[in-house]
């Protein structure tokens, strides 16, 4: 009987707890809805203060660059600079290794054919009757030109491949003085180069207008490889083609260059790494063939070296070389006798008569 | 070893342009450098977005690839930091920043820009001394065990500064308990859940405001 009389009690109790349990998490949930949020809570107050969402739109607009501000002072910069990857990864993955390749492939050509050919001697004895070439002018001009070029290229080269070599080899102490001449050097040299280019280009533009015969030149490689001896006038077609790689390439390098060296008419960011890529892919290709330049007007050719030295060459050398000029000459030597091949003493004035081309 | 990463919040960043200020005073910038800056998308519109942006020290920098003289190098905890000694100006690295963050002190003719400047996580730089590790770089205060001023400073903890781990876990917190879901980056479509859900929008403007 005791568990009859218990029942009902124990019923009781469980159902007063039940309740109890109930009424608790009632108040539970009650606090939930509305005790964290404080008193005067709205959903409309809350949107008042929040920061708007961030959808796939804000961040398709951020990589578009649209409508924004930025408040750096005079600042025109985007959040995100897209071209900047771009252009790291075009200098370094291909200007950087493409242009060791192009000068030192060149390097290596001329080398092996060095080796192999050797020298361009002079097919027959000196007379010792000179011609003039080049008047001092010209050849001051020459020469300028070539040291600012010689000067940029070695600079140019060791801001692209310098710090692979110079810093690991010497330390800081040696490598911050010597880039930051290096960048001086770069960037005052530059300007006085492109002038010095125009005033070259001007003044050698009647010898380098491409003829007929300039074809047949190319056609047989300027008689480089074997014996032949093309036609060529005062300019044969080889130094044609570097003149009219310098009136092209050269000013175009020039002209980036100068967007480069003056960041002071706030070209943009993007502009200036067109520049850099012209800039860099222009000039290691002048740089490589300025090299076979080089290598012709001094171990490669007997005799070419001294024109530009002294302004004479010799008439073998001419009749050789260039073969035509050398004809017009001559022929206007025997049309005016007072004006002879080798005359020491003409001037610089005179020296347009010696070249027809 | 922790990397140390920035992170900003955008949905949080009112634009109050505090770790700008922050930053100049811990770093004492000269004038015209402003290293922290805030871009602000449709400013004025319903849809106006403001991010809080320096240096994100990134992982594989471009301003390292791309520096001639190796001003710019890595710390083991992947701050990126630049020793004045060696820059020369050349301003590669600003091509190359997918953040703008170098800035140069000039702007003339003959690319004559000066020294270049960036943030430095609060890092400093190579120095001999402290005075002049301040006067080049600004506060070191990492070596100090604090974290940089900008985000520490942050009215809204928009912006976060750290291991990048916990600011992951810091942000990973917040995106869900704002309801979101399939994380922040990746173009949530929250309008469009909103709009089916009706009430629930009402629950996400609470926790933008209010938690995490």
């Amino acid at each position: 009987m005791h568990t009859l009389t218990e029942f009902p009690r124990q019923l009781l109790r469980l159902s007063i707890m039940l309740l109890f349990t109930l009424a608790l998490a009632s108040v539970a949930l009650a606090e939930e809805e509305s005790g964290a949020r404080g008193e005067g809570w709205t959903p409309q107050g809350e949107m008042a203060t929040s920061v708007g969402p961030v959808t796939a739109d804000t961040w398709r607009q951020v990589r578009d660059g649209q409508d924004f501000i930025d408040t750096r002072a005079d600042s025109t910069y985007n959040l995100i600079n897209q071209s900047g990857e771009y252009w790291r990864q075009f200098r370094d993955r291909w200007i950087s290794p493409g242009g060791l390749i192009a000068i030192g492939g060149v390097l290596a050509i001329i080398v092996v054919f060095y080796l192999i050919v050797g020298k361009k001697t002079l097919d027959s004895p000196r007379t010792g009757r000179t011609m003039l070439r080049w008047t001092a002018v010209e050849r001051a001009m020459h020469w300028t030109l070539a040291s600012l070029f010689i000067i940029l290229a070695l600079t140019g080269l060791n801001l692209l491949y310098g710090k692979f070599v110079f810093r690991p080899l010497f330390g800081d102490g040696f490598w911050a003085p010597m880039i930051s001449g290096t960048k001086l050097l770069h960037n005052y040299l530059g300007p006085l180069f492109g002038i010095m280019l125009i005033l070259v280009l001007a003044k050698w533009l009647s010898i380098n207008i491409p003829k007929k015969h300039d074809l047949t030149w190319f056609k047989q490689g300027g008689g480089i490889i074997g014996n032949a001896h093309p036609d060529a006038g005062f300019a044969n077609a080889g130094e044609k083609g570097w003149y009219w790689l310098l009136a092209t390439v050269g000013l175009l390098v020039v002209a980036s260059g100068l967007v480069l060296d003056f960041p002071n008419f706030n070209q943009g960011r993007d502009t200036m790494q067109w520049a850099n890529m012209v800039h860099a892919i222009g000039s290691l290709g002048l740089v490589a063939v300025a090299l076979g330049h080089i290598y012709i007007g001094t171990l490669g050719t007997e005799g070419a070296f001294e024109a530009m030295k002294t302004g004479y060459v010799d008439e073998t050398w001419a009749k050789q070389h260039h073969n035509l000029w050398y004809e017009e000459v001559k022929q206007q030597a025997d049309t005016a006798p007072e004006d002879v091949p080798g005359d020491k003493g003409v001037e610089d004035g005179t020296a347009k008569a010696h070249r027809p081309n | 070893m922790a990397t140390m990463k920035f992170m900003c919040d955008a949905e949080r960043c009112i634009e109050c342009n505090g770790c700008v200020t922050a930053c100049k005073n811990a770093n004492e910038v000269p004038w015209g450098i402003q290293r922290r800056r805030v871009v602000t998308i449709d400013d004025g519109e319903p849809t106006e977005v403001s991010i809080s942006v320096a240096c994100m020290h990134c992982d594989d920098a471009p301003c390292i690839a791309v520096c001639p003289t190796e001003t710019l190098y890595q710390r083991d905890d992947g701050i990126v930091l630049h020793d004045k000694d060696l820059c020369i100006g050349c301003g590669y690295c600003l091509y190359a920043c997918p953040f703008g963050a170098p800035q140069f002190p000039k702007l003339n003719a003959f690319g004559e820009r000066g020294k270049m400047d960036k943030c430095t996580f609060c890092a400093g730089g190579p120095a001999e001394t402290k005075e002049e590790e301040y006067e080049k770089y600004g506060a070191n205060r990492i070596a100090e065990g604090k974290l940089p001023l900008c985000a520490e400073m942050c009215s809204t903890k928009a912006l976060l500064a750290g291991d990048a781990q916990e600011v992951a876990d810091i942000f990973r917190q917040r995106v869900v308990q704002r309801g979101h879901e399939d994380g922040a980056w990746s173009g949530n479509q929250r309008r469009e859940r909103s709009r089916r859900q009706g009430a629930s929008v009402d629950n996400l403007a609470y926790d933008a405001t209010r938690q995490g």
